[in-house]
């Protein structure tokens, strides 16, 4: 029996490839149209990762990269959340891996050579696989914002960047999550390139009092959705119906 | 039935390295870094290296990109539970198959490459056969969403000419976008030394690359 296809992606629902207000993309956009593929054994199969690809320490940014118990500067977060497909299923054992900047905006990155200070403490990368619930959960600190040369006045709104594997390369995603009640959020021309206001929302991390611990950390939830898939038919219980 | 929209896509930025291959950031950080070997020292048939560039719309190639590549074994064997099994019988990749990889431009440069084993016909829809063929996903800075391709092989003109998804492409000169081109002489086809292939992907501009929808 054939596997059953993926949704095909809304693309009206993603930035379009060329988003003028944000420079960068006028010479990196294709501008013939896609090809439309229907799923084949090639979109349908994607990379498996196991415990053994990844530390248990990898998704603890407060620690793994700070010498000798030293901690990072800036507030101290955690990020949590599911990942889930379009039926509202979880997603477990799959790859989420993040990166960002540290609390005063900088990237430890040889091309970033930004005023902010680099912390010794902070390596600013973390992965983790998700539970048999879709969860997962990081430790880290509450990147802060940064200018880039984009116009002249132009700061990106704190942010973490995610990347996202799936089952399938089909659903392979890297976006990137914001904060609650960021003002930068709304002038942010990388967000912008997200034509429909409520699919911008999608990407804003909430504070999350529940998960939040007292005198330690402040909690913020973000689920990941990923394309969904049909039901495989001609069984006595249907998938997702 | 509940149903919820897929998460935005939002550019990888030029900073991609930090998350998915810190060494290239300039730090070490993780025991292992993941996606360095994507056939394994097991893997049987032809190895490969592709080498290349990606050009954006002034020919200028981009030096901040990264590649992941997903790939079949010699076989046509996916490393994954949902891989066709032409014989009816369970076939399984070699030890350390993974089939998966991540590729870095060099920052000075732009040039990329990778090794691997050359990917046997892959069952496609219909009981078709698809031509060897290598999946590629890029994002970059300036990339709002992650780019599907394929990378076919020059010399394969009879499993080409007959694969369902180079057909499909109207304009029948922009098919050799998808084309690796051999490089050296042919002498050297053993299965030790790997043959070189050359694939630039031309984001815009009169090469435009096909690029899919999946």
């Amino acid at each position: 029996m054939t596997p059953p296809d993926y949704f095909s992606r809304d693309r009206r629902w993603h930035p379009p490839a060329f988003t003028p207000d944000y420079k960068t993309s006028v010479s990196r956009s294709p501008r013939l149209p896609l090809l439309s593929l229907e799923n084949t054994a090639s979109e349908i199969t994607g990379p498996t990762f196991a415990p053994t690809d990844i530390a248990e320490c990898d998704n603890d940014l407060l620690t793994n990269f700070a010498r000798d118990g030293g901690s990072p500067v800036g507030e101290r977060i955690l990020l949590h959340g599911r990942v889930l497909d379009e039926n509202a299923r979880p997603v477990p054992n799959t790859l989420v891996e993040i990166w960002q900047a540290n609390a005063s905006g900088r990237y430890r990155h040889k091309k970033d050579g930004y005023l902010g200070a680099l912390d010794p403490n902070f390596g600013g990368c973390g992965r983790v696989l998700t539970d048999d619930n879709g969860a997962y959960a990081f430790r880290t600190v509450k990147p802060g914002a940064y200018p880039w040369r984009n116009g002249i006045n132009d700061w990106r709104p704190a942010h973490i960047h995610v990347s996202v594997f799936g089952s399938a390369f089909a659903q392979r995603l890297i976006t990137q999550l914001y904060f609650e009640g960021d003002p930068l959020i709304a002038r942010c021309p990388i967000v912008s390139t997200i034509p429909d206001p409520v699919a911008v929302q999608q990407l804003i991390a909430r504070l999350d009092m529940n998960e939040t611990r007292p005198l330690d950390l402040i909690a913020y939830r973000f689920d990941i959705v990923l394309r969904g898939r049909r039901s495989t038919m001609f069984e006595n219980r249907m998938e997702g119906n | 039935m509940t149903s919820l929209k897929e998460t935005p896509s939002q550019t990888a930025g030029p900073y991609v390295h930090i998350g998915l291959a810190p060494g290239a950031a300039g730090f070490d950080i993780y025991e292992t870094e993941l996606g360095q070997d994507i056939a394994g020292p097991e893997a049987k048939g032809q190895r490969i290296r592709i080498e290349g560039q990606v050009l954006d719309g002034t020919g200028a190639p981009l030096k901040d990109v990264l590649l992941e590549v997903w790939q079949a074994n010699a076989k046509g064997i996916y490393a994954h539970r949902e891989t066709p099994q032409p014989e009816g019988k369970p076939q399984q990749v070699e030890a350390g198959f993974r089939g998966w990889g991540r590729v870095i431009s060099d920052f000075d440069t732009g040039d990329w490459q990778f090794e691997t084993v050359k990917p046997g016909p892959v069952h496609g829809r219909g009981g078709q056969m698809m031509a060897p063929h290598i999946n590629l996903w890029i994002v970059a800075r300036g990339i709002n969403v992650g780019l599907n391709t394929r990378l076919y092989f020059e010399e394969e003109h009879e499993a080409n000419g007959n694969d369902p998804v180079l057909k499909l492409i109207e304009q029948t000169a922009r098919r050799s976008t998808l084309l690796a081109r051999r490089q050296g002489q042919a002498d050297t086809d053993t299965a030790e030394t790997p043959l070189v292939y050359r694939f630039d992907i031309h984001l815009q501009g009169p090469d435009e690359t096909v690029f899919f929808d999946i």
